[in-house]
């Protein structure tokens, strides 16, 4: 009868402690496991010069307002670049979360260009587990200077126009830090083929370090392999800050480039880093929803 | 003698560990209003179970899946308020009183227990009602949740877009399992 009693006894004293625990477990036991995606890998469209993994929401527009002044080295003569900068107006818009499509222009060399962007793998842990985050990136632009008759030979239409193919795959590492790789091919219809060539091959580098909530430092460097001795133009390198206000991304940048189109930072960078010739820069983003989800 | 009271006492316990109801569809909205901007997102889901004859109720939401009229504050939302990455989901756990399972219609309940949002676990007391009807079981909620108390901090440069204090309404209906 004692056992009886005390079996009782454990029996309620049981049922009373462990049950609102059990009924946790039963129920995180029974969830069908979700797969949990990586998000804001990086926080603008483009990292400094080049292009991010991250695509925009579906409807969303991205306006992006971005300035490249002129070298630091130019000194207190050019007000230490500020006399002059180029700019890159342009829009992104979102068609789908992994599809997007923009265009801009770039007063640098006056050119125009349009590109698609397509997240088709996302890194992912839980029921899909994936370690990289891999955007497609293509783009096409014309290049509107010079003009027909201030030409030095006859120039068509063709010339003008150069192609990019880019994979970024990028890796959110944790909250605070993430990398993205960038082999990048350009192809140049017309070149001066004594000093260049038409296809260009480049991998990029770029990581985004966030040091608080809404800033964080990015750095990003291109590579090109198949460069020659006779090429005059250099690697385009850069760090930034990101500063995020709501419905704005402040990138304050310094890079040896000026060019804003891939063509232009990523083959024909004429900023030599051993001269000090970088230049202060911005990218200014900001986003409108245009179509309501749903 | 005592193997057949042992046995039905065991037989007893588990009858007496209750009519349990799993989650049928659930709805969690919550609402931020400011002079600036309302901000309000939706999320289904969510995992739940009660138990009728202990009153003991337990429920999950997966914070990446509430959706927002803006893709932006989506992701504002789980970077920097939610900090989604590190902490998932919500939870809460708990005891509903107040309610009889054969009374008809709605009834007014309390749930008392432990609700954890962004890491921050907290005692909490909050009104609704339930109602049993057909095997199923609707349980409607609506209270405050202070971002304070949760330690979910607004960047100075945006806090007049996000009200201090946020409504949140809990729609779930159960099925008897």
């Amino acid at each position: 009868m004692m056992i009886l009693r005390r079996t009782v006894l454990l029996m309620l004293i049981s049922t009373a402690v462990f049950a609102q625990d059990d009924l946790m477990k039963e129920m995180l036991d029974n969830e069908t496991p979700q797969t949990n995606y990586a998000s804001s890998t990086f926080k603008g469209s483009r990292i400094i010069n080049g292009q991010s993994i991250e695509t925009r929401g579906k409807g969303e527009l991205e306006f992006i307002f971005a300035h490249r002044f002129g070298p630091v080295s130019g000194g207190s003569y050019e007000l230490f670049g500020l006399d002059q900068a180029y700019v890159r107006l342009g829009l992104e818009y979102g068609i789908t979360d992994n599809l997007g499509v923009g265009f801009g222009r770039n007063s640098f060399d006056k050119t125009m260009d349009g590109y698609l962007r397509y997240k088709f793998i996302r890194q992912s842990t839980g029921a899909i587990n994936f370690p990289v985050t891999i955007t497609a990136f293509g783009s096409g632009a014309i290049r509107t200077s010079p003009r027909a008759q201030d030409a030095a030979y006859d120039i068509q239409l063709v010339d003008r126009l150069a192609y990019t193919a880019q994979l970024l795959i990028a890796r959110k590492f944790s909250p605070t830090f993430s990398m993205q790789l960038m082999p990048t091919l350009v192809h140049k219809n017309t070149v001066d083929k004594t000093v260049e060539t038409n296809d260009v091959y480049a991998l990029g580098f770029a990581g985004r370090l966030r040091v608080s909530r809404s800033i964080a430092l990015t750095s990003e460097y291109y590579h090109r392999f198949n460069v020659g001795n006779a090429n005059p133009y250099y690697n385009a390198v850069g760090v930034g800050i990101d500063i995020e206000t709501g419905g704005h991304v402040f990138q304050l940048i310094f890079t040896n480039t000026r060019g804003l189109t891939e063509r232009a930072f990523i083959t024909e960078t004429q900023g030599d880093v051993r001269n000090g010739d970088f230049s202060l820069g911005f990218n200014v983003t900001r986003a409108f929803q245009v179509k309501k989800p749903k | 003698m005592k193997k057949i009271i042992f046995i039905g006492l065991v037989v007893i316990s588990t009858i007496a560990s209750g009519q349990k109801y799993g989650i049928e569809k659930a709805k969690v909205m919550f609402f931020s209003k400011t002079p600036v901007e309302d901000i309000d997102a939706t999320n289904t889901t969510v995992n739940s179970l009660f138990n009728a004859t202990a009153g003991d109720i337990a429920f999950s939401i997966v914070i990446k899946d509430f959706a927002f009229k803006k893709a932006l504050m989506k992701e504002h939302f789980n970077e920097k308020y939610l900090e989604s990455d590190k902490y998932p989901k919500s939870t809460f756990q708990g005891k509903l009183t107040g309610y009889s399972t054969d009374k008809a219609g709605k009834q007014e309940v309390r749930a008392v227990g432990k609700l954890t949002i962004h890491g921050v676990t907290r005692d909490v007391d909050v009104p609704g009602t339930i109602e049993f009807k057909d095997g199923k079981m609707v349980a409607v909620s609506k209270f405050q949740v202070a971002l304070k108390e949760y330690d979910i901090k607004i960047p100075q440069l945006l806090w007049k877009k996000i009200a201090e204090v946020i409504d949140v309404n809990l729609d779930f209906t159960y099925k008897s399992l």
